[in-house]
């Protein structure tokens, strides 16, 4: 074969390896195969050693690692459990927003539907460049129209997300799209192909060429503007036939005799078949001459490495085929034998009779290459620790800095976005979008569960370790502080490319950073993707993202009823600050507005401390001690009292006297802080609360009048009138796009 | 009594509108396929929200011809209750059970939130657990609930009564600022001449409860109970 058409598919040395475990050259077919499945989005080969760190289990942990999504019981007397991943979908959204963006919420409803939970939650982490640049406009206008249409469209609610703006993101944005669903521990359905001569069948919309080497896409860095432009495979999603798929898979599986169900993902029926077989020990054989096609004239070649949408592989009993195929085509979907189970491990093709291919399993999966890739400590971070913070004056006029800060996109309302979504649908939403974490019933149990997604990828970026370990910390914080126990993580980690060994060295720390802060906090990780090459060339070098390890975190609240909110209550409940204030300013978007970039050391964080404050906060809603909790982060405490303030436009007065630089105080990042508001009776009672569980508690100001106030060692600094700065708030993303005044 | 609540393919508040008659109301949910012409003795038939057919070609056109669509045109030409809401009210407006044509959004995006509400019409069997000019609040979820009908149509509907409902301020004020859509005249909801077909943008098996934030929209489906039950 010639050199250039194997090196378009896997590096020479990856060839050499296929050789010799084949015993002999691999045809077009099988070469495209291997690459799909020795794909960086496929294989892990380069992250795999790095994820063996963090810990899978817990005694509530039903599924972890390896599966479609992973699995929490949330209800033991039920026996009801949740199902839930996060996966990145940054190419194709780039190249084609709208499509990208949507079909990303299309794979990963699969990935939860096929293990038989009904999906009741869509979330997306959403990373854009800044908004001067007219096509981070439309970017970003199109993926959040792809996100509504399909999520609206399927019937699961939209609950909320996160949405950062950096310059990093300016030609590599990223798209996170996370879901997840319900079912009974009984109910579960696995991906591991079992029984030989069980027929394979194919279900749902027709196969065409979009799409095709999507996961090898995703292994690559792009290396110009042009060839962005060229790479238009974009898959097109179609969320009508995805509820259609829903609804006809989950009345096929109240059937028996489904052995095995997997979705069509990235590197669609290679990657389905294949894994199938893989976690099974067994082997498959398709006949690609009977897979349903929406094109003329395509090749095993593109059959098995297209990546249309809205398509699911089944292996089910001999004999009820005809039953379980009924379920699909009562909904108007295509449903076909296309193949068997086979004692021997391999993956053999047919075409009009023919072998195009037959492939060991264990080549395919178990031998992918592992790279040990070396790492080594990027310049910037050593240039970084220089950086004295009191360089910066101090500002004049307090007022002004607050009120950009509250028009930073990164910080203003994103009501713009989540109103384009429905976010109540299935009616199972009772914390909706704008608090700190969602917060939805599980209905039949009394109890609820909470999500958040988080990442802050500037203090990634300034300290990757202590970065890892604060994206676990704040997703759990923020589910914490709506009343849930944090449980479980998922995670999306988008960097660089690996093969530069300072983003290496990047993924290493923080990936460290997640694993210790899983461990203290006791949130395993059970689902997640690794998404590598976000940079792109350019004529100053490249660009790569900011170190992004998106964290969803899922929590579960025993009595639903005594969920909490982020927003002031009443008049008059005194405001109370947990935690400790350190005036840290390194990574904040104060630090940003100021200087226009990222400077310092960034954050740190004390897990025990935040394990021991974390577990305060969920006592103290549980009993009903406390009338609202926010957790303090971008923007610091002055943003934080702002947007407590505006859902019931109450003023505040808060007097703060620590001994650190008023700026620095007011709009310094430092973790593991919550602010709280308590009745005025009860003050000391909750003071004492906190004390005896060794959680720093002090009384900052009082919820009064109609204007914003803070005041520091007895100078009155911000004052501004709530309706006033809820207006900059709420209108701010809009006017950044455009889209008014 | 029994709710019958036809399930198109897309449909996807069928089992919101399930939940709120059996689990609040304490009724009988019966969902009839859109494949079958059987409407299984239900006492009022509930169109629910969704993307019927994906919304291809236009909301609620191929839904319209759906068997279940025709046992329902003949069901409320009998006289029976038929309630749709969202994308129900959409093809109940196909179905030609109701006046009139739904537009894109003026904004050109789903909108979803929260809306206030006047009750314009406290006759019809569908709200008369209301009050006239009272002022509820309920959720909307859509991209095409912008109505639109004739003038002639729109000044035959406005001297009958069959504006149910419309978009308002929390005080009742009906003005275009409250207008989340750019629906003609405010106009959330409709019904028939005779007032046995009604049809609302806002869904309001999203306000039964009050763990969902606002109980406004149960009485819709109290309404009907008793009017089925008086009669």
């Amino acid at each position: 074969m010639d050199r250039r058409v194997i090196e378009q598919h896997v590096t020479w040395e990856e060839y050499q390896k296929i050789v010799e475990l084949l015993g002999r050259e691999p045809n077009l077919v099988e070469l495209g195969i291997f690459s799909a499945m020795w794909s960086e989005h496929c294989s892990y080969k380069s992250s795999r050693p790095h994820l063996k760190k963090f810990p899978t289990e817990a005694p509530w942990v039903v599924q972890g690692p390896g599966e479609n999504a992973g699995i929490i019981m949330v209800d033991e007397e039920t026996e009801t459990c949740v199902a839930f991943k996060v996966e990145s979908h940054n190419h194709p959204s780039y190249i084609e927003p709208f499509n990208g963006a949507a079909t990303g919420v299309g794979g990963i409803l699969r990935d939860v539907f096929t293990m038989g939970a009904r999906p009741i939650a869509c979330m997306d982490s959403l990373r854009f460049g800044e908004l001067h640049d007219p096509k981070m406009r439309y970017v970003t206008k199109g993926v959040v129209s792809g996100i509504s249409h399909y999520g609206n469209c399927v019937g699961v609610p939209t609950v909320g997300g996160e949405v950062y703006f950096d310059s990093c993101y300016q030609t590599n944005p990223l798209v996170n799209a996370f879901a997840l669903g319900v079912v009974k521990k009984d109910k579960i359905f696995y991906a591991r192909a079992a029984g030989v001569g069980n027929p394979v069948i194919y279900v749902g919309a027709k196969t065409g060429r979009d799409g095709i080497h999507g996961a090898t896409m995703a292994s690559e860095e792009f290396s110009s503007e042009e060839e962005v432009e060229k790479k238009v495979n974009v898959q097109v999603g179609d969320p009508f036939m995805e509820k259609l798929l829903i609804e006809a898979c989950l009345e096929a599986m109240e059937k028996e005799g489904i052995v095995a169900i997997q979705d069509m993902g990235a590197a669609g029926l290679t990657s389905s078949s294949v894994e199938m077989a893989s976690r099974g020990g067994v082997g498959v054989v398709l006949y690609l001459d009977k897979v349903p096609t929406r094109e003329e004239g395509m090749t095993p070649y593109e059959i098995m490495l297209s990546e249309s949408q809205e398509r699911m592989l089944v292996v089910c009993e001999k004999g009820k085929e005809e039953e379980i195929m009924d379920v699909f085509r009562k909904w108007g979907l295509d449903a076909t034998v296309i193949g068997e189970v086979i004692e021997e491990p391999v993956l053999k093709l047919f075409w009009h009779g023919e072998v195009v291919a037959e492939l060991p399993i264990k080549a395919l999966t178990d031998e992918a290459p592992v790279y040990y890739r070396p790492f080594r400590v990027p310049k910037y971070i050593l240039e970084n620790k220089k950086y004295d913070p009191n360089t910066l004056p101090e500002p004049e006029d307090y007022n002004k800095v607050v009120r950009k800060l509250l028009s930073s996109p990164t910080i203003a309302s994103k009501r713009w976005i989540w109103e384009q979504y429905d976010h109540m649908v299935q009616i199972n939403t009772v914390v909706y979008p704008g608090s700190d974490a969602a917060v939805l019933r599980i209905k039949g149990t009394g109890k609820g569960i909470a999500i958040s997604s988080d990442c802050n990828s500037r203090y990634c970026y300034l300290n990757p370790y202590e970065g890892g370990k604060i994206a676990v910390a704040e997703a759990a914080r923020n589910v914490a502080c709506s009343g849930a126990v944090p449980r479980a993580i998922t995670d999306c980690l988008n960097f660089g490319s690996p093969e530069d060994p300072e983003i290496m060295w990047q993924f290493v720390k923080a990936t460290d950073g997640m694993a210790d802060a899983c461990k203290v906090l006791e949130t395993p990780v059970v689902s997640g993707n690794v998404s590598f090459y976000n940079e792109t060339k350019t004529d100053e070098g490249k660009r790569a993202v900011f170190p992004t390890p998106t964290v969803v975190c899922v929590g579960v609240l025993e009595n639903v009823e005594k969920r909490m909110t982020s927003f002031f209550k009443d008049e008059g409940d005194v405001i109370v600050l947990l935690g400790e204030n350190t005036g840290n300013i390194s990574g904040s978007e104060y630090q940003k507005l100021q200087i226009g970039e990222f400077r310092g050391t960034g954050q740190t964080i004390d897990l025990r401390f935040e394990k021991t404050l974390q577990e305060a906060i969920v006592e103290a809603i549980q009993r009903g001690l406390i009338k609202h909790a926010h957790d303090v982060s971008e923007g610091g405490l002055a943003v934080n009292l702002f947007e407590s303030s505006f859902e019931k436009e109450l003023g505040f007065e808060v007097e703060l006297d620590d001994n650190i630089r008023s700026d620095f105080l007011l709009f310094g990042e430092d973790q593991s802080r919550i602010v709280v508001s308590v009745s005025p009776e009860r003050v000391d009672e909750v003071l004492d609360f906190f004390e005896k569980r060794t959680v720093p508690a002090k009384v900052i100001g009082k919820i009064r009048g109609d204007r914003g106030v803070i005041k520091h060692r007895g100078k009155e600094l911000v004052n501004i009138l709530v309706k006033e700065a809820k207006e900059i708030y709420e209108t701010a993303l809009e006017k950044e796009l455009g889209l008014q005044g | 009594m029994k709710f019958g609540i036809p399930v198109y393919p897309g449909s996807n508040c069928d089992r919101d509108v399930g939940w709120v008659v059996e689990k609040v109301l304490g009724h009988e949910a019966v969902y009839l396929w859109h494949a079958e012409k059987d409407l299984k003795g239900v006492d009022c038939v509930i169109v629910p929200g969704g993307f019927s057919y994906g919304d291809y070609l236009r909301a609620g056109a191929m839904a319209k011809i759906s068997p279940v669509t025709e046992a329902i045109c003949e069901f409320a030409e009998k006289g029976g209750l038929v309630m749709g809401i969202c994308n129900g009210f959409q093809i109940l407006l196909e179905a030609g059970l109701l006046p009139g044509a739904m537009l894109p959004n003026k904004t050109l995006s789903f909108i979803c939130k929260f809306v206030h509400l006047k009750v314009e019409n406290d006759q019809t069997p569908f709200t008369h657990l209301y009050r006239k000019g009272e002022v509820v609040r309920i959720p909307i979820a859509h991209a095409e609930g912008n109505y639109t009908c004739p003038p002639e149509t729109l000044k035959e509907i406005e001297e009958n009564g069959q504006v149910v409902v419309r978009y308002s301020s929390p005080e009742g004020e009906v003005s275009e600022e409250f207008n989340p859509n750019g629906s003609l005249n405010n106009i959330a909801g409709i019904c028939n001449k005779r007032g046995n077909v009604f049809g609302l943008m806002p869904h309001p098996e999203r306000a039964s409860e009050t763990i969902l934030g606002s109980v406004d929209g149960l009485r819709m489906f109290q309404s009907i109970v008793e009017s089925v039950v008086r009669a």
